[in-house]
């Protein structure tokens, strides 16, 4: 609908209002546009456009040797790189038939934990910033900073992680990273509570999220949800549960579960995963198994850099590893972890080649950001800007 | 949670919708179906309305490109879950290169239509009643479909990569 500047006044309070949300606009988190049809300050229909940071990552994965596509997982949703790259070397190990130790599963839970955490802090302290709470943001987010300080002590890295290995993980955890966690556990959730205390039954805050941008259970499922957005409405699936992955069965934790499917039930059920996946690591730090850090896979884990100086055999696994001549099965396979804001997925077809055949990535925004035109019809603009930050959609991840 | 198991749903398609399934087999514990490609939407429905079966989650749709399969070049692979049963349905679709057209299964699930968008950005297949079949993630003035195998990534004249040096 144009924009007409000569009509009369009876005309425009007819005509509709086009306005463009996005692509860079700071309500939307990322690139990703939205062109609003208004009626007045209603939404009457919208029209997404996606795909401004596409950075073609399943042609390059085809080029490249299977570690080499780790840095890639990185950059999907770069709230939660962890969880995308265990999530990677787990397809492989799958697809290699190699059962990792104990101790190596429980260090990727911890990590894993500690990253969804991380990626939950961003999502809902943000929706606080949407609602005009900006206190609860900077006050978690040095938490959010500790949790990279342990990635960083572990990895060395601390938002793009590339952590871990094909077959186990680069180094066993020092006691820095031990203490680190520790401290980490002692004092999270003290702030938490207070974060909890700001938000959770703030009558602002209720008011603002209760009621808006709701889907119900079914609409969601047609939609393909999943992760916390889909639990909101009630539905109690989680990848974790359904296919135990890294010994998450050993586990003892709650699959928190919303009932209306709007704004404020996908706030609290991250809230309740934060405590849910506190515990987690918890019971994964008090009964870390002794073993090694890593799986005998000579042709995809690196051996250590000492052997490589003096050891013929070392350097000839050393240069074959670096420059991708493993073999690998011929097969196809399909990896699914609960990330951060959904399931993601890996589908990896291998022709026994140096790179595989066809990669591609379950990216679960990407699947369940169709259906925000649905759940912000009828609603006016502040509840649809909140809505959508509540759908955790990470900008990485939608356009891969 | 249901008994349902790989071999009852190849017998269940099987005497439901006899003549569908081409051939089958299991991949790393996932039953994998190739299917005539005409027949996917009453597949689709079949396994969607199936009591037992109830494959009403579709986690995944992408394509592929074999360039050396004479016919059938071009292939819609389908993910289904049935949360149910918690067993996963991977269903493969080919399409000539020349001809790659195949009816859209957004109307049975919206999650499809991205996707499927996504297929068609990607390897160009033609998804017939999609309601909006455009290009998603690469610019709408691109003239070819980038991961088509014929489009290298790299340039293909580099000789500091040649696979020969390693036995290739």
């Amino acid at each position: 609908m144009e924009n007409n500047l000569n009509a009369t006044f009876e005309e425009h309070s007819k005509a509709y209002t086009t306005l463009n949300l996005g692509p860079t606009h700071p309500a939307t988190h990322g690139i990703f546009q939205n062109i609003l049809t208004m009626d007045g300050e209603i939404i009457v229909d919208s029209e997404q456009t996606v795909g401004y940071i596409h950075r073609a990552f399943e042609k390059i994965a085809e080029h490249r040797p299977f570690y080499q596509v780790t840095p890639l997982t990185d950059r999907l949703n770069y709230c939660s790189s962890p969880i995308n790259n265990m999530g990677w070397h787990m397809t492989m190990e799958k697809l290699l038939g190699v059962t990792v130790p104990k101790r190596v599963d429980y260090m990727r839970v911890i990590v894993m934990e500690l990253a969804r955490i991380a990626d939950h802090l961003v999502c809902n302290s943000v929706i606080g910033v949407d609602t005009g709470a900006l206190t609860g943001f900077t006050y978690v987010f040095q938490w959010r900073e500790k949790i990279y300080d342990i990635y960083e002590e572990i990895c060395g890295a601390r938002l793009t992680t590339n952590i871990g290995r094909i077959g186990g993980m680069e180094r066993d955890f020092n006691k820095e990273v031990i203490a680190k966690i520790e401290d980490f556990l002692a004092g999270f959730p003290k702030v938490f509570n207070e974060f909890c205390s700001l938000l959770e039954r703030n009558r602002i805050f209720m008011d603002r999220t209760i009621g808006t941008g709701p889907i119900s259970a079914e609409k969601a499922l047609n939609y393909g949800f999943t992760g916390p957005n889909l639990r909101a409405t009630g539905v109690d699936y989680d990848v974790r549960v359904m296919n135990p992955y890294a010994s998450y069965a050993d586990f003892d934790f709650n699959i928190p579960v919303g009932i209306n499917g709007d704004t404020y039930d996908r706030f609290m059920v991250r809230q309740e995963e934060i405590r849910e996946s506190l515990k987690i690591i918890r019971q994964a730090l008090n009964n870390l198994p002794e073993g090694k850090y890593f799986a005998e896979v000579p042709s995809f884990y690196l051996p250590p850099k000492e052997e490589v100086y003096h050891n013929m055999e070392a350097l000839i696994w050393h240069f074959k590893i670096v420059m991708g001549e493993a073999d690998v099965p011929v097969g196809e396979i399909y990896h699914s972890v609960e990330g951060g804001n959904g399931e993601l997925g890996f589908y990896l077809v291998s022709d026994g080649g140096r790179a595989a055949y066809r990669l591609h990535f379950r990216r679960p925004c990407f699947i369940y950001y169709q259906a925000f035109p649905e759940m912000v019809k009828g609603s006016t603009l502040s509840d649809a800007i909140v809505a959508m930050s509540s759908m955790n959609v990470i900008a990485g991840e939608l356009d891969a | 949670m249901g008994n349902l198991t790989n071999e009852a749903i190849l017998q269940h398609i099987q005497s439901g919708l006899p003549g569908t399934i081409i051939s089958a087999q299991e991949s790393y514990g996932m039953c994998t179906i190739e299917v005539q490609p005409e027949k996917i939407v009453s597949l689709f429905q079949f396994l969607y309305n199936h009591p037992e079966m109830a494959f009403q989650f579709l986690t995944d749709l992408c394509g592929i490109h074999y360039p050396d399969q004479a016919g059938k070049e071009l292939g819609v692979v389908y993910h289904l879950h049935s949360l149910v049963n918690n067993l996963r349905l991977r269903i493969k679709a080919f399409v000539p290169k020349t001809n790659p057209q195949i009816d859209s299964v957004s109307a049975i699930f919206k999650s499809a239509n991205w996707q499927e968008r996504e297929t068609y950005d990607f390897y160009g297949i033609e998804f017939i009643g999609h309601p909006n079949l455009i290009r998603i993630l690469n610019v709408d003035e691109m003239t070819y479909f980038p991961l088509r195998k014929e489009y290298p990534l790299e340039d293909q004249h580099r000789t500091d990569k040649n696979d020969s040096y390693f036995g290739r």
